[in-house]
């Protein structure tokens, strides 16, 4: 039976990881690689990792960390943030990276996701959305979460999908950093809404969060990170007891 | 050991080279018939899209050299769909090495397709497996499956049993990445470089 997984995400900064509070105030959460090695050993299924500052100049040193990564992990791993070309993509997945994820740029421009789709396959195309409830409704932001756009998540999560996106990665901020729990509502409405997994993110703060998450709001995958990151949550234990929910699990 | 990757437009080579690495193997990646024939194992990995990768292999003149090879030789997900006869994806007749067809996964009953994560392999009938606990969990990504025949030596269930691995004389193919899929996939590539 194909089981749900474990997702940490590291949020990369020059090279570093490091974790903040409702996208905001960030702390230094140590070296990429080796946190990356030690999850993938601690029973991590996939991991993300997110360029938080990803610019041009930028790019070449991220490149570098990904093919660092993939040399010393054996399991897969998503790369984000910042992404807006067709070249980006080549780049980084040439560099060894599993998927990439794509966010406002795809948002700007949806035939990207098309293009990346044709090129390089649906199942290595993640969108990335994130997204904020306000007047009873799901909308999506941009730029990390500084932009408000009109449009609401469970359309724009539809679209991506018909444009090729292979799997969805839903952030709701106004969970995000909380520790009370994943946005179960929107996750179950968009996870039952696409036929690709959808990874909730945001908010995860105790175990049961997570067997919330695949129960209630019908995810896929969960994602977290300062829980992980602060050994708040042990992987090897959170399996364990999400395997006694009955819940499929990787041991 | 001289271990060669088949170089074309549908390969995940990147991660398949480290994982030998990883191993102590460095792999040749090539296209160069040359070097793919005088290899002592192949590996032909690829993720992608079957009726243009079987479009490259020809005009590449790669599909006759891999339905040739006499040495141990490593299909891996797409890879595995290319060697069977015919896949549904792009109807696209493939190399032929196995006799079996390649299907869609059936989307009804809120299967998500493609099926991207960790699923469990069971039932082995090879030495592909030594080692690797029965019901053992591997990295799946894919919407199409090869259906199971007489060459299956590993299943899986997602909607349906398929094979997740085949086997025919010195060709082997796994629909799983072993590359990714932790110790229990280094195992694999191990056992299959000792063959």
């Amino acid at each position: 039976m194909l089981t749900k997984r474990i997702i940490p995400c590291l949020d990369i900064k020059d090279g570093r990881t490091v974790k903040g509070i409702n996208f905001e105030n960030i702390r230094d959460a140590g070296d990429p690689v080796e946190l990356a090695i030690e999850y993938a050993k601690k029973g991590a299924d996939e991991l993300v990792f997110l360029d938080i500052t990803a610019t041009n100049e930028k790019r070449k040193t991220l490149t570098e960390l990904v093919t660092r990564i993939a040399k010393h992990i054996n399991i897969p791993f998503t790369v984000g943030g910042g992404i807006s070309t067709v070249e980006d993509v080549a780049l980084l997945l040439r560099s060894g990276a599993d998927k990439i994820s794509v966010n406002t740029s795809a948002f700007k421009d949806p035939g990207l996701i098309k293009k990346l789709a044709d090129q390089f396959g649906s199942q290595c195309i993640v969108l990335a959305i994130d997204t904020k409830f306000e007047n009873n409704e799901w909308y999506v932001y941009l730029n990390g979460g500084k932009v408000k756009t009109e449009i609401k998540a469970i359309e724009w999560a539809k679209q991506g999908v018909a444009m090729g996106a292979g799997e969805i990665l839903l952030t709701s901020m106004n969970n995000d950093g909380t520790k009370n729990g994943f946005a179960n509502d929107i996750t179950k409405l968009i996870s039952e809404s696409v036929n690709v997994p959808v990874i909730a993110s945001g908010g995860a703060g105790t175990m049961q969060h997570f067997s919330d998450a695949f129960i209630k709001g019908k995810a896929d995958a969960a994602l977290a990170a300062s829980v992980f990151h602060f050994k708040e949550i042990e992987i090897k234990e959170l399996k364990k007891y999400l395997k006694e929910l009955n819940i499929p699990i990787r041991p | 050991m001289k271990v060669a990757i088949i170089k074309y437009n549908a390969g995940n080579i990147q991660s398949v080279t480290f994982a030998l690495e990883r191993l102590g193997i460095t792999p040749v990646i090539t296209d160069n018939i040359e070097e793919i024939t005088q290899a002592d194992k192949v590996i032909f990995p690829g993720v992608g899209e079957a009726s243009s990768a079987m479009k490259y292999l020809k005009n590449a003149k790669l599909d006759q050299v891999i339905c040739s090879l006499k040495q141990p030789t490593l299909g891996i997900c797409l890879g595995m769909q290319l060697m069977c006869k015919h896949s549904e994806e792009g109807n696209a007749e493939c190399l032929g090495i196995f006799d079996s067809n390649v299907k869609l996964f059936n989307q009804e009953n809120n299967l998500k397709v493609p099926q991207i994560g960790w699923n469990t392999i069971f039932n082995y009938q090879s030495n592909l497996f030594k080692g690797i606990k029965e019901k053992e969990y591997m990295y799946f990504v894919h919407s199409y499956y090869v259906e199971k025949c007489q060459e299956t030596i590993a299943t899986t269930n997602y909607g349906v049993e398929y094979s997740s691995a085949i086997q025919k004389n010195n060709f082997y193919a796994v629909q799983f990445h072993p590359e990714k899929s932790s110790e229990a996939g280094q195992t694999l590539l191990s056992n299959f470089l000792n063959i």
